[in-house]
């Protein structure tokens, strides 16, 4: 961890840390001159279009490509066979040995498994040329029958093989003892939507192979270049030095964008194979059955209680459904939602199993808030249902089993992703009181039953989310001054517009005393900087702020130290205030700027000294621990009796943040997820035929919210349990908003009809709904 | 494939000759062939509302419309909103100031589509505004950033129209 410890970050007394400021990326994208992916071209690129399977389940019998190839401006037609020696896409992190057999081949292998999958490629003149003759490639399919209920007993996947490719389960304390002990036993059947991240920016990728200097590169990165890096160099077996990602404007992530998909190792491999730069961009239609989608699990939970609500054994088998590969997070979703699945209650016994199971569907892996969103909605409406069996309410029931802040740091006897889960920090049911007090409960629910008595079919609901954050181990970057006095920050972390670069530039231009307007922040791109973490799991504010803050506490310790020889002074009776060295004690007398610094401590300058020449540092965060963020959503909903429809009145959301960086840029982390969470609650839903074909792959079949949905999100934001696992006290903001929207919005849909656990099912679409009001009536 | 037609397409007040295929839709010759990046595809298929540019003062979704059918027609993208020394348009500022985008994908759409709707309507009612911004897509910022910036660009705009 760094050792200086910087006096402005305290709380009140910071200059642009902790501020609103509006955010350096703006300017380009309010005037078209962002550069995503798609608005990259290189010198003789070639295009590449996919042919996917039209079948969900089938063995290839033929595929003929004769027509395809003789379409001028045709450069080559590809199947499996023309990449036969290239090996499955692997794990991105050591997996279970077991999930090996169920990777994606980069194009069917003999058999299609979903609608979408890649079968053939067409690499051509023009986009326009590729997409004519992929049209042309006929692959003919002997039809097998498919599997679309991960709830179902399992098939098999290939001979000897079974469609469950993993049991995964943790449990800790005498779960039968609590079970046999308890006061009252609740039950619930729930499930949750195949739903996903599904960024207005569809995927893209631009592989170049420069042979002059033996050199790989592919554009279009995201998310985690630095490991992807390792990953395709791992596949290609080159040297991790001779492949390089870059990242460009990303238009949106959510867990989704930046995983490594086959086309971008077919990109890659078509740019060394054919000499010339290869770019494929993603339509939407493929992007709705061929990136990742998530999310669709289903549980049989219960819990052991007491006469007074308070939980003694919580136990859930999980069936997810991973449609039908395993792709590059191998279970990791599943280990999530076993791991979070208690949240911020104490429970003293635990045993959750859970099946991953293999379908005919679009493979599945992470979108923000993975395992949370899932786990939460169904813990959530687990403590709904004790409630209502005991006669409590929503609010006392929960208060009951939260952890207290004396309990902290609590240790749960779980692990995620193989690191042991301790709650850092928090005041949970502090923020509790705070969020109803905020929103105005008491006044709320007086008024909700006025309007209900008088007929209307209104309630509100809560739901309390805890969330992950800041995963270490490390990360680290670098920080020099140049000798105009700009400032660089070069790191891996990544951006998919979530405002690091922003959030990056406050955090340097605090601890070094300059304007963050004159911090240039380099991200995503591998070349710059050997280890990165990237942006995902909510760790970039976090793991990359911390060596942030740490490469400029070092910077600004070199520069008053020079400083001080400069102008006669101890350096710690100097300050930095707008990019100049002066005394604290005469602020408008001699300084010197942090620019002129930089070149007399240049290579070869007096002011070099014996270490490393220059206002510059590389420097480690390192943390064990990682920090749980939390909060509470409320929403309020009005259902329309006659169709079903589900409006959202009020919506807000109350969450500790350790510290925010930027107090605008939280609120729009959370404005955002939330809307996201409503889509996954009320309206997305990647529906199948019973013959596997996708019902949803346009944006009119895959609603997601627009202006007229969204309600107007209410933000309370928290500092109360900065975190103590780094320096700057900070926690992930990027779930939050979405994790406990479903749990929300089920428990105000219950109230407002009336019957309470009566929402089992994500989304809770107007059909549902309906069949739920005529239940009612029976 | 098939012939190309020789036409003149009048982009952000100027003119641009090209000679284009009649089935490239507007915007891929935007993209393509003007070099003009700022109008984006989120689905080619007319829901998101990315791709919107502003033609005849109309706002239009560049993906649904062929380049050929834009002949002799204004043509206003996001590139064009600016001022010629550089000044942001109070869209632009009032979107920057609220927060009204992150990855920033859909944001020239929304600009087009909120510029073509404040030169219509200048004093358009809240509810209609969102009846109308409602039409494209956002996955990132939940909206209710973007519908304080536009309201605070039109509130400009007319005090702007007030002082000559
Ligand atoms: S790209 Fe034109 S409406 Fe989506
Ligand atoms: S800002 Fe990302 S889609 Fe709107």
């Amino acid at each position: 961890m760094t050792g200086a410890s910087v006096t402005a970050f305290e709380k009140g007394k910071t200059r642009v840390f902790g501020r609103s400021v509006s955010r350096i990326e703006d300017l380009p994208l309010v005037t078209g001159r962002g550069r995503y992916v798609a608005d990259l071209d290189f010198p003789r690129q070639i295009h590449m279009r996919v042919v996917r399977s039209e079948e969900a389940h089938g063995r290839i019998v033929a595929i003929r490509l004769d027509a395809a190839r003789a379409v001028p401006g045709v450069v080559a037609v590809w199947t499996h066979a023309d990449i036969a020696g290239l090996p499955p896409i692997d794990f991105r992190d050591p997996a279970a040995e077991a999930l090996k057999p169920y990777r994606q081949p980069l194009l069917a292998k003999g058999v299609v498994r979903y609608v979408g999958e890649p079968v053939a490629v067409v690499l051509a003149e023009s986009p326009y040329v590729a997409e004519d003759a992929a049209e042309l490639v006929a692959v003919e399919v002997e039809a097998l029958p498919p599997l679309l209920d991960a709830a179902a007993p399992p098939a098999a996947f290939a001979p000897g093989l079974s469609t469950e490719a993993l049991e995964l389960s943790q449990e800790y304390g005498d779960v039968a003892a609590a079970f046999r002990e308890a006061h009252c036993i609740v039950e619930a059947e729930l499930s949750i939507g195949r739903h996903s991240g599904v960024p207005m920016e569809c995927r893209g990728a631009i592989g170049r192979y420069d042979a002059a200097y033996d050199v790989l590169e592919l554009w279009g990165a995201a998310k985690v270049p630095h490991r992807n890096r390792e990953a395709l160099a791992r596949f290609f077996g080159r040297p991790s030095s001779s492949v390089q990602l870059h990242e460009c404007h990303v238009g949106g992530g959510f867990g989704i964008r930046g995983e490594l998909y086959p086309e971008d190792f077919l990109v890659c491999a078509a740019s060394m194979r054919l000499g010339c730069p290869v770019k494929w961009i993603e339509d939407r239609r493929e992007h709705l059955i061929a990136a990742n989608h998530s999310r669709q699990q289903h549980h049989r939970v219960r819990a052991a209680v007491d006469a007074e609500g308070r939980i003694l054994a919580l136990e859930d088998a999980i069936f997810l459904d991973q449609g039908a590969y395993v792709r590059t997070h191998g279970a990791r979703v599943l280990d999530l939602t076993l791991a979070m699945l208690p949240g911020p209650y104490r429970v003293p016994a635990f045993r959750a199993v859970g099946h991953f199971r293999l379908t005919n569907k679009t493979p599945a892996a992470t979108y923000r808030a993975p395992g949370r969103y899932e786990g939460t909605f169904v813990r959530e409406r687990l403590l709904d249902a004790i409630a209502a069996r005991l006669g409590l309410d929503g609010v006392a029931i929960r208060r009951r089993n939260l952890i207290a802040s004396n309990e902290m740091p609590y240790a749960r006897q779980l692990t995620a992703n193989g690191h042991p889960i301790i709650l850092d920090s928090g005041d949970y049911a502090g923020l509790l009181r705070a969020a109803l007090e905020a929103f105005g409960w008491e006044e709320t629910e007086a008024r909700l039953r006025e309007r209900r008595a008088a007929g209307e079919f209104v309630g509100a609901g809560l739901s309390f989310f805890l969330e992950k954050s800041g995963q270490g181990p490390s990360d680290s970057a670098l920080v020099s001054v140049d000798s105009g006095g700009f400032v660089e920050v070069v790191t891996g972390g990544a951006s998919l517009g979530q405002g690091f670069e922003t959030a990056m530039a406050q955090i340097c231009a605090e601890t070094l005393g300059v304007d963050y307007r004159r911090v240039r922040v380099v991200h995503g791109q591998t070349d710059r900087i050997r280890f990165g973490i990237g942006a995902h799991a909510s760790r970039a504010t976090v793991m990359t702020g911390g060596a942030v803050h740490a490469a400029a506490s070092e910077v600004r310790r070199k520069a008053l130290a020079q400083a001080s020889v400069l102008l006669q002074a101890p350096a710690d009776e100097l300050d930095i205030v707008e990019g100049r060295v002066v005394r604290r004690d005469a602020p408008m007398g001699a300084s010197i700027s942090l620019g002129e610094l930089s070149r007399a401590s240049g290579p070869g300058r007096d002011g070099a000294g014996n270490g490393m020449p220059g206002l510059y540092s590389e420097s480690w965060f390192h943390t064990e621990g990682m920090a749980f963020p939390y909060g509470v959503h409320i929403a309020v909903v009005r259902v329309d009796r006659a169709t079903g429809q589900v409006a959202v009145e009020r919506y807000f959301v109350a969450t500790d943040v350790g510290r925010a960086v930027n107090p605008m840029m939280v609120e729009g982390q959370i404005a955002g997820g939330v809307v996201q969470g409503l889509g996954g609650a009320l309206y997305e839903e990647f529906r199948y035929d019973a013959a596997g074909q996708p019902l949803s792959a346009t944006f009119a079949a895959y609603l997601m919210p627009t202006m007229r949905e969204a309600p107007k999100v209410e933000v309370l934001i928290a500092e109360d349990a900065p975190s103590p696992n780094n320096p700057l006290g900070i926690k992930g903001v990027g779930e939050g908003g979405c994790t406990g929207a479903g749990a929300a919005i089920a428990s105000a849909i219950d109230a407002a009809i009336g019957r309470p656990g009566a929402v089992t099912a994500l989304p809770a679409t107007p059909e549902r709904v309906l069949s739920l009001l005529e239940a009612a009536r029976r | 494939m098939s012939q190309k037609l020789e036409v003149k397409l009048t982009v952000n007040g100027r003119d641009y000759v090209l000679s284009l295929e009649p089935r490239w839709t507007l915007a891929d010759v935007l993209r393509e062939h003007c070099g003009l990046t700022g109008t984006h595809l989120g689905c080619e298929h007319g829901v998101c509302g990315a791709c919107t540019v502003m033609i005849d003062g109309q706002a239009v979704r560049s993906c649904l419309m062929f380049a050929v059918q834009a002949q002799g027609k204004a043509i206003v993208t996001v590139e064009g909103l600016a001022g010629p020394g550089g000044e942001l348009h109070p869209l632009q500022q009032a979107f920057i100031d609220h927060h009204a985008l992150q990855c920033g994908f859909c944001t020239p759409g929304f600009l087009m589509l909120a510029h073509a709707t404040l030169l219509e309507s200048p004093d358009i009612d809240d509810e209609a505004l969102i009846d109308i911004l409602a039409s494209n897509l956002c996955r990132c910022t939940g909206y209710k950033n973007i519908l304080a910036a536009v309201k605070t660009a039109a509130a400009v705009m007319k005090a702007r129209r007030r002082q000559p």
